[in-house]
């Protein structure tokens, strides 16, 4: 199944070159962008493995989509995402995120159910790769 | 794809003239004194640029240019300068993409321990994608006499993203001359990657005591007649000194020429006399150059 | 700004003279009392509030600005000796300045600066019972509305504000760089929980991050509320597990009773939803409550706006919604129904866009084409997330985000669940539309003007879409509005 998580998770898989309009306005927004990847996109894993530090002080894209070549050489079979992060007062958080590689075979979710008292019932979510 | 073109002619001086690219090439040659040979060269490229350009509009596919270059000279002699104005050209013409300037020397290069350089080398280059990376000193890099050294490590990481990204960056290598030639003599595959090498000249006492009128006049200040003829005097003794770095030398002169004229403004208790740059044997520093 | 007001009115005064001697004797008081300061400079540790003010023929503007202020703080119709055994000074409200509101002829602005010691810290039931309790009401005035308000520091710092803000509810979400994406359940009343519950399903599978109750969906014999809470959970999470994504229902926890609200957000707690709501009409001190409980159990609060149109719609009486925005941002509420400007309901660009500045900025600046007369510096509280919400659908894309940018939560009711090819494809063509907008305004494309290109571009892959446009392309709400700046930017200003 296809993870719609991200910013633009229901257009088709962004080209590279529409990856680095993406960076470039990003960096032009004075935001640092960076690379994380995992293999479990279950909603609540927040921790991605970094790929490097945020690039801080980036000029132009290059610097990211040179990164990006390099992670999918090692991570492409594996989810990899871009994050544009925002240290202005009031934000210091992410103001963008999305996803810039998708494995071949992505793993979908099984939801667990156990009936409690008064038709209470508690939900697992849990990823079935493969 | 030939009978799809429509081009038939460009107008060189139009794309000149768009590009924006002569005002640079006017500004260089009004705001740097001297440097005759250095501006012919980059008027060489700028036109080489155009050209290039104006072949890619009439579709005749031409070589991929290779921008990385070389400025050799002593210190001092307006090698960062001219390559600020340089990547202004390059963003100007469409061949950089941001045209900033990223200034290192080895330090931000190369790390202390294994596995620290490869990182401090990417982090430097992604920086200065975009725009223009010069490396001050870059035969610093290379260490012969220490085989273990790690400066090999970032000369071949630079080499491959000077290979294969040219679209994302050009490299400016800077130095002694002697140095760089020796440097290339080792590393061959450096030297094949540059093509363009231009030389500073060192400045003529003429040109130095001019670049010192400007500096003055920067800073709201002139020289009386008498300072004027102390400091070519200086100049001229101060070239035969060790460490002697042109323009960089003049304007220490001139910074320890200020500390004094202020120590001389508030012993006098006059500050009328702020705006003129003092008399011989009190503010100008030629007792300091001829001992 | 000039002050041609007074004058010109007491000319009037003078040429109605039976209607004057009318007010006379109650109304030259408040003047006379201490309540009209001209020369006052208010300290920045005062309240501020501007009224518009209409007052009867043959009032003086400063008198009844000098009314207000005594209504709303010490006053009452005639002078009482118990005054002598206070520091009365401090505590009475004092009208500064007065307006003539531009295009008006017998309108005014009054300016009215409260001391921070007349109001309780972090309440709201008591700064509203100062300053719109008797006032609104008072003879002297045919009309009264209450346009705006500052609020020292010292006054914001005792509120908690929202319990999530807009920073915190992404980084639950996990969702960053686009407005999120919403649709009240149609038909409003009368589905059973489990038809309800699919509506709900289908919406969020289709793409959508929140479905909503609307503002009368409480506990009907239709529909009981745990019912509707167990089915709406179920396709919440059924959702989730479809798409990786998480996803939301805002319960509506709205009820009787404070216990029985309180029943009910424990339990859309215990169900695991990230969010409920309730309606304006709970009131002031109810809202303050539930903001404390959803701060202590992670909930975000949305806030449905309803009823507000009886008193914030129109421009001469009541009380604008910039000001009920402001109150609620102090209160603590994370979502907030604020207009859509180009949807169904009242509210002109420039004005919403001052309401949506309100409840996002760090300081708010003075805007006056925007509504915003004053600058309100909000002290760190968080941000509130507004909503715009009533008749937009798939076509507006390109004006909603031009004009409300990321941190906003579009609801497309009619818009998802009308769509012709159901309400999965009515969700994706909203969250295609969206994401294509967003892409294209990043990429340094020119929205506004471009938009319905963008649109019929990104329609190609996505048949939903295309849909979407072709039953919607014409639907516009071009009435005029009711509530206007009375400012319009002019190049001579400075």
């Amino acid at each position: 199944m296809r993870i719609t998580q991200g910013t633009f998770s229901f257009l088709p898989d962004l080209t590279d070159e529409q990856v680095a309009k993406q960076v470039g306005y990003a960096l032009s927004q004075g935001w640092a962008v960076s690379l994380e990847h995992t293999d479990d996109p279950h909603p609540r894993n927040v921790y991605w493995e970094m790929w490097g530090l945020p690039m801080f002080d980036l000029k132009d894209a290059a610097g990211l989509m040179t990164e990006l070549r390099e992670c999918r050489k090692v991570f492409g079979d594996r989810y990899i995402k871009v994050n544009a992060f925002d240290s202005t007062l009031g934000f210091e958080t992410m103001r963008m995120s999305f996803i810039v590689n998708r494995p071949v075979k992505e793993p979908s979710f099984t939801l667990r159910r156990a009936d409690g008292p008064g038709r209470n019932v508690r939900y697992e979510l849990e990823t079935r790769r493969g | 794809m030939t009978d799809t073109r429509v081009v038939e002619t460009v107008d060189l001086q139009a794309l000149l003239r768009e590009s924006r690219v002569a005002d640079v090439l006017d500004e260089l040659d009004r705001d740097l004194i001297g440097l005759k040979p250095v501006k012919t060269r980059i008027r060489e490229i700028a036109s080489l640029l155009v050209v290039e350009k104006a072949r890619e509009a009439l579709g005749v596919a031409g070589a991929p240019l290779s921008l990385h270059m070389c400025f050799t000279g002593n210190p001092g002699t307006g090698k960062t300068t001219v390559a600020m104005r340089m990547a202004e050209i390059l963003h100007r013409l469409g061949h950089v993409r941001k045209g900033h300037l990223v200034a290192v020397t080895r330090d931000d290069l190369v790390g202390q321990y294994i596995g620290h350089t490869a990182p401090k080398t990417k982090e430097v280059l992604k920086k200065a994608m975009g725009g223009v990376l010069f490396i001050d000193e870059a035969y610093y890099l290379y260490r012969p006499e220490n085989e273990r050294d790690y400066g090999q490590e970032a000369i071949e990481i630079l080499m491959q993203v000077m290979e294969n990204q040219r679209d994302d960056l050009v490299v400016i290598l800077a130095g002694y001359k002697s140095r760089m030639d020796r440097f290339f003599e080792s590393n061959p595959g450096m030297a094949s990657r540059v093509a363009h090498h231009i030389d500073f000249p060192d400045y003529s006492d003429g040109e130095l005591l001019q670049i010192a009128g400007r500096m003055v006049a920067g800073l709201g200040l002139r020289l009386s007649p008498d300072a004027a003829r102390a400091l070519g005097e200086y100049v001229a003794l101060r070239r035969r000194q060790p460490n002697f770095a042109n323009a960089r030398s003049v304007r220490n002169a001139l910074d320890r020429a200020r500390l004094r004229q202020a120590r001389r403004l508030i012993e006098a208790a006059d500050i009328r006399a702020s705006r003129v740059f003092g008399s011989a044997g009190t503010d100008a520093p030629v007792k300091e150059a001829a001992c | 700004m000039a002050n041609p007001g007074p004058d010109q009115a007491t000319a009037t005064q003078r040429t109605t003279g039976n209607t004057a001697r009318r007010y006379q004797a109650g109304v030259l008081k408040y003047k006379e009392m201490g309540y009209w300061v001209p020369d006052y400079e208010p300290k920045p540790t005062d309240l501020l509030a501007v009224f518009r003010i209409t007052p009867q023929d043959g009032v003086d503007p400063e008198e009844a600005a000098a009314a207000v202020a005594g209504e709303s703080s010490t006053a009452t119709w005639t002078v009482v000796w118990t005054d002598r055994l206070t520091a009365c000074e401090n505590y009475r409200a004092k009208a500064y300045r007065v307006d003539r509101v531009p295009g008006a002829s017998d309108q005014y602005f009054a300016w009215v600066a409260y001391d921070l010691s007349l109001f309780e810290e972090g309440s709201i039931a008591n700064l509203t019972a100062s300053i719109i309790g008797n006032v609104f009401s008072f003879k002297p005035l045919k009309a009264a509305r209450l346009e705006d308000m500052r609020f020292p520091v010292a006054y914001v710092k005792t509120f908690k504000g929202p319990p999530t803000g807009i920073v915190v509810e992404r980084e639950r979400l996990d969702k960053y760089g686009r407005p999120l994406l919403g649709a009240t359940i149609k038909p409003k009343l009368g589905l059973s929980g489990k038809n309800y519950g699919r509506v709900v399903y289908e919406a969020l599978l289709g793409g959508l991050d929140f479905t909503k109750d609307d503002e009368n969906i409480n506990s009907q014999p239709f529909m009981h509320w745990r019912d509707r809470f167990l089915f709406c959970m179920e396709a919440v999470n059924k959702a989730q597990a479809a798409s990786g994504e998480i996803k939301g229902h805002y319960l509506n926890i709205t009820a009787g009773t404070m216990e029985e609200m309180y029943r009910r957000a424990e339990f859309a707690k215990e169900l695991g939803s990230c969010i409920v709501m309730v309606d304006l009409i709970v009131g002031w001190t109810a809202i303050q409550s539930i903001s404390n409980w959803s701060r202590e159990n992670d909930m975000i609060l949305h806030m449905h706006r309803a009823g507000h149109g009886t008193y914030t719609r129109q421009k001469n009486h009541g009380v604008s919604f910039r000001v009920i925005a402001k109150w609620l941002r102090l209160a603590g509420v994370d979502h907030l129904h604020a207009g859509t400007a180009v949807g169904k309901l009242e509210g002109d660009p420039l004005t919403v866009q001052g309401y949506y500045n309100v409840c996002r900025d760090a300081v708010t600046r003075e805007d006056l084409p925007r509504g915003l007369f004053v600058e309100q510096d909000w002290a760190g509280l968080r941000k509130v997330m507004p909503v715009a919400s009533g008749g937009i659908h798939a076509g507006q894309m390109h004006q909603l985000l031009d004009l409300f940018g990321d941190d906003v939560v579009l609801q497309f009711g009619g818009g998802t669940i009308g769509h012709p090819m159901g309400i999965q494809a009515g969700a994706t063509a909203n969250r295609v539309a969206l994401e294509a907008m967003v892409l294209a305004r990043n990429e340094g494309r020119d929205i506004a003007r471009e938009g319905p290109d963008i649109l019929v571009a990104a329609a190609k892959d996505c048949r939903p879409l295309e849909a979407a446009l072709a039953t919607w392309k014409n639907v516009t709400f071009n009435y005029a509005s009711t509530d206007t700046s009375d400012f319009v930017p002019s190049v001579s200003v400075a």
